[in-house]
């Protein structure tokens, strides 16, 4: 009993000082990590309301002088954003069609044969996008095809389609089986089975990898480098050029409306797919 | 049977639909993507193979040369070296920032985790190129790490931080940690609590805990992040190329210069394939020494 009463302090002592600098090391760690992880985006954010012509942070006052310059006079960033969208609802158009078909396709089998195509299917998010691009290049120069607005499409669908496919597996893999048997066996054709019992539950899946796969298109840089002829710049390759050679602060302007609308676009898509619980 | 059962006429069979587990063929479904894929991937991938094994792109004559040029001028070994180191560092500082975020998350309540999780999507969807240009004000000369130390007073003039190669790994740690976050996260929320709760009670204490069970249990999802970071790392030609300016070169600035600047195409196709096959061969290494591991610690 003694003994037991003696002990029981130490223990809790020790304990004590394991679970302090457990929750204050890692507590710690995961604070500086995540402020390292949201800073560059809040920096890059405040910056583009800057008055100064300088790019510093903080900036010394604030206005909207960017934005209208961004706006008002700079038809080439406009003209690259336009490409740069009509180029990613395209691809995730086309990209979802076919991972959407893709995934109805594989759910069914469990063979080895099906677990190869998925993971084959899934690698070129893997693989060096620039090698894609360069391969795709030389492919479309072999069918003696002018890169066009239409290549770059095709390109970008490459990288586009994989999202989508893994968030509309993920949903189908939790779609009860039953269901969709109850609905065959009452006399539901495919199609009518599609429609009215597995589209609806699979909706919010493939609207989230749609989404990923817009931003990513709308992001990429390494096929479009190869891809694009001069008519059709994307944007990212555009605010590239003006980071490296003026750094000027209408990229900041451009940066902060490619936030603000991921943020409102993220809001969004959060309340009508649920994207959260289909990103991981 | 006074009214016929319908699914049965349908599909053709004597059979009770509803032991049948497919009444239809569904498969052919798979079929636009798969020959997309062979058009638009494999295809590509081919031509590489092709074009680097020929002389040129009108001559067809098969040539070697083109490797031996990789393997034997001096600078180009180094750079793939370079990248592969650079994707290696990358990985390892990504691993150590994100595993406490996933901690914390795991730990938080529901409430929290959705303010979090929006704050590690946040960066992940936002345009490489912004999160590249962040870096840019903050390392600059007139940025904020060099106001920061002016005002410490460790540096009296601006340091050269930006176009220096640990600049770069910060930058592109700081721009994949959501890759590497996302799967922890996913992999910790499957591990059993009671395993967890069990260790605390019979003494393991938190950081034997961490140590046997956590991390343990969370490789899959380490693997799996490690394997996405180093691929994007070693192909981020944004980054490399603002962050590290052009003294640092590494394999996709180097590919984009010999292919589209210098129209030396099959060497350009050689150095992609050998990029392609390095990054293949160590994703092959780490998920079958991933694939010992994870059998040894659920041994």
């Amino acid at each position: 009993m003694r003994e037991a009463i003696n002990q029981a302090p130490r223990r809790s002592l020790a304990g004590l000082i394991d679970q302090g600098s457990y929750q204050v090391v890692l507590g710690l760690a995961g604070c500086i990590a995540l402020l390292l992880l949201v800073a560059p985006t809040a920096i890059i954010l405040i910056t583009s309301f800057t008055s100064s012509s300088a790019l510093r942070f903080p900036p010394p006052g604030l206005s909207l002088g960017w934005y209208r310059a961004l706006l008002t006079d700079s038809p080439e960033i406009v003209e690259a954003a336009l490409v740069s969208l009509r180029v990613a609802v395209a691809a995730t158009g086309l990209g979802t069609l076919l991972a959407v078909s893709g995934a109805l396709g594989i759910a069914g089998s469990t063979t080895r044969w099906a677990r190869i195509l998925d993971s084959a299917l899934m690698s070129p998010l893997l693989l060096p996008s620039l090698a894609l691009g360069l391969g795709l290049l030389l492919t479309f120069t072999l069918l003696e095809t002018k890169v066009s607005i239409t290549t770059l499409t095709l390109g970008h669908t490459t990288i586009c389609f994989p999202f989508i496919l893994r968030t509309t597996r993920a949903s189908l893999t939790q779609l009860d089986p039953s269901l969709r048997d109850a609905s065959e066996s009452l006399g539901g054709s495919p199609w009518f089975t599609f429609l009215n019992v597995t589209f609806p539950l699979i909706r919010g899946g493939i609207a989230a990898g749609a989404f990923i796969a817009f931003m990513a298109s709308l992001d990429n840089v390494a096929i479009s480098l190869f891809l694009a002829d001069a008519r059709s710049e994307v944007l990212p390759i555009r605010m590239w050029n003006i980071i490296e050679n003026m750094l000027d602060v209408r990229a900041a302007a451009a940066s902060g409306i490619l936030i603000l609308t991921t943020i409102v676009l993220m809001l969004v898509m959060e309340r009508v797919a649920g994207l959260s619980k289909h990103i991981w | 049977m006074t009214t016929p059962d319908r699914a049965v006429i349908l599909s053709g069979s004597g059979r009770p639909a509803a032991t049948r587990r497919r009444p239809w063929r569904t498969e052919w479904l798979v079929l636009p993507v798969v020959v997309f894929f062979a058009l638009f991937v494999l295809l590509p991938i081919a031509m590489l193979v092709a074009i680097s094994l020929s002389q040129s792109m009108t001559v067809h004559a098969l040539t070697l040369a083109h490797f031996v040029r990789f393997f034997s001028d001096g600078l180009s070994l180094p750079v793939l070296g370079r990248t592969l180191q650079l994707g290696c560092e990358t990985s390892l500082l990504t691993l150590l920032l994100s595993y406490p975020i996933a901690l914390v998350f795991n730990a938080a309540s529901p409430r929290w985790q959705r303010v979090l999780i929006f704050l590690i999507v946040l960066p992940l969807l936002t345009s490489a190129v912004v999160r590249t240009f962040a870096w840019v004000v903050i390392l600059g000369r007139e940025g904020l790490a060099n106001l920061a130390l002016n005002h410490l007073g460790l540096a009296d003039a601006p340091m050269r931080l930006l176009y220096t190669e640990p600049a770069l790994v910060v930058a592109l740690a700081q721009i994949e940690l959501p890759l590497m976050t996302l799967p922890i996260i996913a992999s910790l929320s499957t591990i059993d609590p009671r395993l967890r709760e069990a260790s605390l009670a019979l003494g393991g204490g938190h950081w034997g805990t961490l140590m046997r069970i956590t991390l343990p249990l969370s490789l899959p999802g380490v693997i799996a992040g490690v394997l996405l970071v180093f691929a994007s790392a070693c192909s981020a030609i944004i980054t490399h190329s603002i962050v590290g300016g052009g003294r640092l070169l590494f394999m996709p600035l180097y590919i984009y210069q010999q292919g589209l600047q210098a129209q030396a195409w099959p060497f350009a196709a050689a150095i992609s394939l050998c990029l392609l096959v390095a990054i293949l061969s160590l994703v092959v290494l780490v998920n079958t020494l991933g694939r010992y591991l994870t059998r040894y610690a659920y041994a």
